[in-house]
């Protein structure tokens, strides 16, 4: 050890782990020091030795970002434990990155009462792969007719922020208004599924070129660009804090634009499949394909791009969708609409975003990250999440090795379902640990159990 | 050739080789015998999930015509009603050891599906799929055009014993398409197959039972039936069924009343009038009659909608045959999802 090396040592408490020559966000190269659950120290790369009971994770061709949120996650439990649980969602979760999740309310039953998101909260505690936040619905029973204890679950124990009837649309014009003003009074948030229901009725997929011709019924551009011009004129009304869901057009983009111009308090997020995937993939009616809103246009795709480059689109969300092999395993019109995104979403970005240098790693920390994080207003209290990379923040941090490339075998996935769009596609990236506030969740590639014991099951 | 899905993927050579084959098949079907030993010992299963009797029967003549063991399979009153699903369904008839599923379903694609998904290894003849496809429909109206216009227009006078206008396509024929191009297999169907076979399409609807996305198709689109007869002096119109439950708007529906239906596109004797002498008037069936097409013109010596049914049975003859016992070489090396 020379005279400018720094010895560290992990001799009590939790795990110190010294993570050598990584490069946060991409940039310089440093060491880490993981301990007592903080970043303890950023040193200059080298200048660190680890002592007695420190494990050493080798960076050398690692990128650091903080722990990745996603506000938009279907953990299906309760209700349909037999498609996830919250335990192997999170555990996915962990897998692609992430150390919190918000878990959307169309569980059954409902996430509608402090009872159920209570619930929700303390199963994902206790499950440990990463911090679960319930989102509220935001009407009673997913109905759409009156609104839910919004006030009870914000001063649950779980804290919701988030409120969203997602999966439908609240599309009744004056229960979304009393739902963006009555958020106001804890800074809460209305999670928008913007999708008009009448110009969407028995809709399959993109309404176009390619429906015309195969003959599925049409889902319109117009039907969620309406309701998001709608809900941003009532956010401005109100003054509230409106986040639209998975937006998927280019229309859409540019209304998130004119109204981030006006000054309305919007969030918008894409997600991974919308990123990129396109409409072409549902020619041969394969329903892993089948997805709520649909894949669009190329140029839907290219816009959405272009808006989460320039900041229009605040947020890449997954909208991690777990079905059962029987709900996807049948002609399209019968199977469920949805996809998998939590292990897959990062390499997408990678891919559709960093590799074609619209975005920096930074830019990729700021949309999954620190964005969602603010918008879920997770950002401080007991659990904070989304913060920078920088001494005595909290050590939720993920390593990824941008140079290697998967094969995506869903089957050998940790969430519980098989339904991943990318399924036997090559993708970019690998996340190769997690840490959730200074524990390891995933080494080299793979779970760690809360035994200790890493198990094979991730994807790699 | 394995499967027949969609008008799509059928070259030009492999539709004039059905058609032709059906001339074929026709020629035999005049005889005291009409039944030929060719398919004896497959099975043709007719699966469908639908209602439709006359195709349902049109494929079981055909089968029945060409010595196949046929099994009548519908979901109604079956274990479907009970929540099978389609994917134990085909699993079962694959364990039966049919040779062709023929295969009717209110969802678009599912014929796809089954051909594609490793459930059977059937030939799969798609009998009609949602708003998709019905490639034999298209088949047989083309057939039907052939038979009666090509001598018409000055090519092909017929070859004896297999049909007018053997070994010929439509080119220089005009179509009008008419009524609810929307929701139509048949339309989308015909629009690919006239197109192939060099026929010129117009589809005549009011705009909001025209699809979005249209202006890929290759044909034209026009809102005025009375124009289009007298500007295009179309050789064949084809009257689409109009749906009786998207018929007002009470319920979401298309058009304002079926009385102004009636008037803007349904094919009465004043419009008859306005069309050459030789055109001929087809529907797929079962007609609306009083609306889309009135009783003058559906039983006016124009009109080939009967025959249409009976050719319906000679060109699905000439599928079978090409699927279960043809000789793929002659037909092409078209991938699995196209004849």
């Amino acid at each position: 050890m020379t005279s400018s090396q720094i010895e560290i040592d992990g001799s009590s408490g939790l795990a110190t782990y010294l993570i050598r020559d990584v490069a946060p966000l991409g940039g310089e190269r440093v060491d880490l020091v993981l301990a007592g659950g903080v970043i303890e120290r950023i040193e200059p790369s080298g200048s660190v030795v680890a002592g007695e009971g420190v494990v050493v994770v080798e960076g050398g061709h690692l990128v650091a970002l903080p722990g990745l949120v996603d506000l938009h996650t279907h953990l299906r439990e309760p209700g349909r434990e037999d498609a996830e649980t919250i335990r192997s969602g999170t555990r996915a979760a962990a897998v692609g990155g992430f150390t919190a999740v918000h878990a959307m309310a169309n569980t059954t039953p409902v996430q509608d009462t402090a009872g159920v998101v209570e619930q929700v909260w303390r199963l994902g505690t206790e499950a440990g792969w990463a911090d679960v936040h319930p989102v509220g619905a935001v009407s009673v029973g997913l109905e759409g007719t009156h609104l839910a204890e919004l006030g009870a679950m914000a001063h649950s124990a779980a804290q919701v922020r988030v409120f969203s009837d997602d999966g439908k649309c609240v599309a009744d014009p004056i229960l979304m208004r009393r739902a963006l003003e009555y958020v106001k009074a804890f800074d809460g948030v209305i999670a928008q599924h913007s999708q008009e229901p009448r110009l969407t009725e028995g809709s399959q997929m993109n309404e176009g070129v390619v429906s015309a011709e195969i003959g599925l019924a049409g889902w319109p551009a117009v039907a969620e660009e309406a309701i998001i011009a709608r809900d941003v004129l009532l956010a401005e009304h109100v003054g509230s804090r409106l986040h639209v869901c998975h937006l998927s057009t280019a229309g859409s983009v540019d209304l998130i634009r004119w109204a981030k111009s006006r000054g309305i308090r919007v969030t918008a997020e894409v997600t991974g499949h919308h990123l990129g995937l396109t409409e072409e993939r549902a020619r041969d009616y394969d329903p892993m394909f089948k997805v709520n809103p649909p894949l669009r246009t190329a140029a839907d795709v290219e816009a959405v791009r272009e808006g989460l480059a320039d900041g229009t689109i605040d947020i890449v969300a997954t909208d991690h969708a777990p079905h059962t092999r029987e709900d996807k395993d049948c002609e399209w019109a019968a199977a469920a609409f949805g996809m998998t995104g939590l292990e897959t979403v990062l390499s997408v970005v990678q891919q559709t975003m960093v590799d074609t240098g619209r975005m920096t790693w930074a830019d990729v920390a700021r949309v999954l990250s620190s964005a969602p994080a603010q918008i879920g207003r997770i950002t401080d209290g007991p659990r904070p999440q989304g913060r920078p990379l920088a001494v005595g923040e909290p050590a939720n941090v993920v390593l990824v090795d941008p140079a290697v490339r998967r094969v995506v075998r869903p089957a050998e996935q940790a969430t519980a379902s098989a339904n991943s769009p990318f399924g036997g596609v090559e993708l970019p990236g690998q996340v190769m640990a997690t840490f959730l506030r200074g524990r390891a969740t995933v080494l080299d590639g793979v779970p760690v159990e809360q035994d200790g014991v890493s198990r094979v099951g991730a994807s790699r | 050739m394995k499967h027949l899905l969609t008008t799509r993927g059928l070259s030009r050579a492999d539709a004039i080789r059905i058609l032709d084959t059906a001339g074929q098949m026709a020629a035999t079907q005049s005889r005291e015998i009409k039944k030929l030993p060719t398919l004896r010992g497959r099975t043709v299963v007719n699966l469908f999930f639908e209602d439709s009797t006359r195709t349902r029967i049109s494929f079981e003549t055909a089968a029945k015509r060409l010595s196949a063991d046929v099994i009548n399979f519908s979901a109604k009153g079956s274990s479907v009603s009970k929540g099978e699903s389609l994917k134990d369904t085909a699993l079962t008839l694959q364990a039966m050891g049919a040779d062709a599923v023929v295969i009717r379903h209110q969802a678009s694609g599912a014929p796809h599906t089954l051909a594609h998904a490793g459930w059977v290894e059937a030939a799969v003849i798609n009998a009609g799929d949602g708003m998709h496809q019905h490639p034999t429909q298209a088949l047989l109206d083309a057939y039907t055009m052939r038979r009666h216009l090509m001598p018409r227009v000055g090519r092909g006078v017929g070859v004896p014993g297999v049909g007018a206008g053997a070994g010929l396509d439509l080119a220089g024929v005009r179509v009008a398409i008419v009524g609810d191009v929307l929701h139509s297999r048949v339309a989308r169907s015909n629009v690919q197959l006239l197109h192939t076979l060099g026929a010129q399409v117009t589809l005549v609807a009011p705009p909001t039972l025209v699809p979005v996305g249209v202006e890929a198709w290759p044909c034209e689109v026009s809102y005025h039936l009375d124009e289009v007869l007298v500007d295009l002096q179309p050789d064949a119109v084809m009257m689409l069924r109009v749906q009786r439950e998207r018929m007002s708007s009470a319920g979401g529906g298309f058009f304002p009343s079926p009385l102004e239906y009636t008037r803007n596109y349904g094919l009465d004797a004043v419009r008859l009038g306005l069309l050459p002498e030789h055109a001929i008037v087809m529907h797929p069936g079962p007609m609306n009659r009083g609306l889309e097409i009135s009783a003058e013109a559906a039983d006016s010596p124009r009109a080939v909608i009967v025959e249409q049914v009976a050719n319906g049975v000679a060109v699905r003859m000439a599928v079978l045959y090409l699927l279960l016992a043809g000789d793929v070489s002659q037909v092409g090396s078209h991938e699995r999802a196209s004849l």
